[in-house]
């Protein structure tokens, strides 16, 4: 009767799964997704994104480690990614292990759990993984029958507050350490060796943090006295690994394919990784240091592999700053040429507005429906100098105008409240710029133009970040961010052409503890456990996140969040996440910090080194 | 004007992919398109869609071997070439059974669907509320002997009185190897859209059983065109 072809087992019943949102969520069996035996291979590893699977498809990072892994007949890599609170709750109430997508198998079967950590409100979801999968919380209370599990991604640049959960931390980019990691593997387990002595020897590993082989003491003022390793053997400081040919690097050729829509549905070119600009807010572009270009040649061959193994309709390039990069013209002239014709849609995010990219945007866009996008992050040309952003007024109008002429009408314009030094002043200047653009298009004589224009205004809240400049700044209470937000919002109304502004703010509260975990030390893990234990998971969605369980968690574990937020650090103060060498040195961002307090503007890599510390990699834009 | 033909092709879905929606499954289809280098024609316009019209959607939790839609294409490869080209970019639990070429004056499959036909099973660990003999008896007093089988059909928009008597063709209770399955042909398409779910439930709370939908198993047969004198499987109708 039933066609019946062999059917995969599912770790979920049908029954649940006919009542889940989205049950293509939990499925695995996505074009390009690898399934190995699991009698051939010796290490098992499941990777996670600690979010919902539509946020977690969508990062580049895991799908190359994924092939990366998949490549070594070793080695058998998962995924699994934070199952929704419908799921949750089932997953509790009928005592169901969390399972990684591909074999179905419950994770705590792995030989290693990876949990990426791209923001830091995910990290009550790094519990909840934990939890689901029935693995101890803390990693000292874990044993040889348990995953070892290893954090990586931007946030491990300060793993610090997970540091109780995590039993090692990579911290950098994955292509260059991981076969080391599993070699030891393999040995150790081969030599019937224990977890605790291949966590002593991979802490060895140029990369590799085993947070249980150091200790910290503070002050009594509360800030860290010492941080130091407890056997001699162990290093001190942590080097960040960075790829040092881009070029030929590990990419995927067959990214995955998801059935149902996530947030990028797309294939996705990384076109260079770092950016020369130095904005002094931003920590991708101090961490991703230095800048390095994948050639033109071999992203073209790898944009007609990935399209053609995916099938995807889209290809958007990926970079912190795409105009940066040195061939853009003859790559996107390539895709265009190439792709365009045959119904592939062309996306290039981060693009500044020039006549090039205009010209490109009006053969890929709907220039009607589209719009055009300036992220100048402050509004007064004083506060752009005290962060570096080297994006003029007069370059706006004047990007803007080009636009205005070729036919669109609308732009977007982002922006940060909350920076250091920041006064009503800069505040004011945020509309009135969006005021003069508004001026420029109506420039326009009435019969060449289109319409009215819409210039949307959004201004997120500011987070100081490891690793940048900025780490000594301050932070503000809820109530400071949201009358910055009364200001702006009251000055958009003041404008002329207040009718065709319009304004978005960000929520304050989340901000707030997103500061305290970027710069947070060893202590604040048991908040962010009593925050799970209470009930809280997806904090990075508005809908469940809730700010007084995190103040109710302070409170409860006798921790005072002022301290995280509230100070501006001294000049010498020992930062949780100093044992770290990111390449760029304490000496450099001090340096910069005192530019910014100057509102002196920095050049950029291309125009004059600045000494910053990560030439010492030997490659990309330092070897220029 | 280049000249473009008409293909319909016909495929299983089956296992996981049950799971996968309508929406999902033209999205899947648009992909595996390119992925099988098939010329399919593209609309005009700023954003040109695949020529591409699904038969007749089916719903999430529901498996078959019988699902259609017909694509316009520039050139094509022979169909058992397409059909192995499709194949070798499928997922597991998607077959292509059948690649039609169709005469330039043929109807699309959507304006063509009359009728469906279904196996409705309890789900292994479901014990079915009556006896093979009392389902039996249950249908005889629910539709053959009536004259009309009046029930009512919510919408999206309003509540319709419908008349089962004209929308379901053929349905019988079976049994197999102790098993209780029913089998039914129903009304399908745009105007007249009938799922066996509906005609299920009608018939268990005619009998005074408690229906669940999530206790049964469906299995689409096939779709069929009507010429006026029988019903035809879309991949045989030239119409």
């Amino acid at each position: 009767m039933q066609s019946q072809a062999q059917e995969k087992k599912l770790a979920l019943s049908e029954r649940i799964l006919l009542h889940v949102e989205k049950p293509a969520r939990y499925i695995g069996n996505e074009i390009n997704s690898v399934i190995k035996d699991p009698a051939q291979v010796a290490i098992r590893f499941v990777m996670c994104f600690p979010d919902v699977y539509e946020i977690g498809m969508s990062h580049l990072g895991i799908q190359i480690l994924y092939d990366m892994f998949n490549k070594r007949e070793d080695v058998w890599c998962e995924r699994v990614y934070s199952p929704w609170p419908d799921l949750h709750r089932i997953l509790k109430e009928e005592q169901i292990p969390l399972f990684s997508l591909e074999s179905q198998e419950p994770v705590k079967n792995a030989d290693f759990l990876g949990i990426t950590l791209q923001y830091e409100m995910c990290y009550t979801n790094v519990l909840q993984i934990l939890d689901l999968s029935r693995i101890p919380l803390r990693a000292k209370e874990r044993d040889e029958s348990h995953p070892l599990v290893i954090g990586g991604g931007p946030c491990a640049y300060n793993p610090e507050p997970l540091s109780d959960f995590f039993d090692l931390f990579y911290i950098g980019e994955g292509e260059t350490q991981y076969d080391a990691l599993f070699d030891l593997y393999q040995n150790i387990k081969i030599s019937g060796g224990s977890r605790e002595m291949f966590l002593h020897e991979a802490a060895k590993i140029p990369g590799i943090y085993v947070p249980s082989l150091y200790e910290t003491t503070y002050h009594s003022n509360g800030t860290i006295a010492s941080f130091s390793p407890v056997f001699s053997d162990i290093p001190v400081r942590i080097i960040k690994q960075a790829v040092t040919d881009m070029t030929n690097v590990v990419y995927p050729e067959k990214p995955l394919v998801p059935f149902i829509k996530v947030t990028q549905d797309r294939v996705v070119l990384e076109i260079q990784r770092g950016c020369i600009r130095g904005c002094r807010f931003c920590q991708a572009g101090m961490i991703y240091r230095p800048t390095r270009e994948k050639d033109v040649d071999r992203l073209k061959e790898l944009a007609k592999k990935m399209l053609k193994a995916t099938g995807q309709e889209e290809i958007s390039l990926s970079s912190l700053s795409s105009s940066d990069y040195s061939s853009l013209e003859e790559l996107v002239t390539f895709l265009i040429d190439e792709f365009h014709e045959k119904g592939v849609n062309i996306s290039l995010p981060s693009l500044r507005i020039d006549s090039f990219s205009l010209d490109v945007m009006e053969k890929v866009q709907d220039v009607k429906k589209s719009s055009i996008t300036f992220a100048p992050e402050a509004g007064s040309q004083r506060m752009r100098n005290v962060i570096n952003k080297g994006l003029t007024e007069e370059s706006i109008l004047e990007g803007a105008g080009m636009a205005f002429e070729s036919g669109w009408n609308k732009v977007k314009l982002y922006f940060m409240l909350g920076l250091p030094t920041e006064t009503a002043e800069d505040m004011q200047s945020i509309p009135k710029l969006a005021n003069e653009i508004a001026v420029r298009y109506y420039e326009i004589p009435k019969d060449k133009r289109n319409g009215k224009c819409q210039i949307t205004i959004s201004t997120s809240f500011f987070v100081p970040k490891p690793f940048t400049p900025f780490q000594w700044a301050k932070m503000y209470p809820p109530a400071e961010y949201i009358s910055r937000a009364k200001i702006v919002n009251d000055a958009v109304k003041e404008q002329l052409n207040r009718k065709s502004l319009k304004y978005n703010w960000h929520e304050a509260d989340v901000t707030v503890i997103e500061g305290i975990l970027a710069r947070g030390d060893r202590r604040v893990g048991a908040v962010i456990q009593n925050v799970y234990e209470n009930g809280g998971i997806f904090d990075a969605w508005t809908e469940y996140f809730n700010y007084d369980r995190w103040m109710d968690a302070f409170r409860q574990c006798g921790i005072d969040p002022d301290f995280y937020t509230m100070r501006q650090r001294d000049a010498d103060e020992i930062f949780p996440w100093d044992f770290i060498d990111a390449g760029v040195t304490k000496q450099f961002l001090w340096r910069e910090w005192n530019n910014a307090m100057n509102g002196s503007v920095t050049p950029n890599c291309r125009m004059q080194c600045q000494g910053c510390g990560v030439k010492k990699f030997g490659t990309g834009i330092c070897m220029i | 004007m280049t000249i473009s033909m008409k293909i319909r092709i016909k495929f299983k879905k089956y296992g996981i992919m049950k799971f996968i929606g309508h929406l999902d499954m033209m999205r899947y289809f648009q992909k595996a398109m390119r992925r099988a280098n098939i010329e399919i024609c593209y609309s005009a316009g700023f954003s040109p869609h695949q020529i591409m019209s699904f038969a007749a959607p089916l719903g999430v939790g529901i498996t078959s071997d019988g699902e259609y839609f017909d694509i316009e294409v520039q050139h094509t490869s022979p169909p058992e070439e397409a059909i192995k080209s499709l194949n070798d970019t499928m997922a597991d639990g998607i077959e292509v059974t059948d690649y039609v070429i169709l005469p330039d004056n043929a109807s699309n499959a959507m304006s063509i669907v009359a009728a469906a036909d279904y196996d409705v099973s309890f789900r292994e660990d479901q014990k079915p509320p009556a006896s093979y003999a009392q389902f039996l008896q249950g249908l005889d007093l629910f539709f053959y002997q009536p004259q009309e089988v009046l029930i009512k059909k919510q919408t999206k928009k309003s509540e319709r009185t419908i008349d089962l008597k004209k929308l379901v063709y053929e349905i019988r209770a079976e049994e197999t190897d102790g098993t209780i399955s029913f089998y039914m042909m129903l009304s399908t398409g745009s105007s007249d859209n009938l799922k066996p779910e509906l005609v299920l439930q009608s018939l268990f709370s005619s009998m005074g059983l408690a229906f669940e939908e999530d206790d049964f198993k469906i299995h689409r047969r096939d779709v069929y065109a009507d010429d006026g004198k029988r019903r035809i499987p879309l991949g045989e109708f030239r119409g």
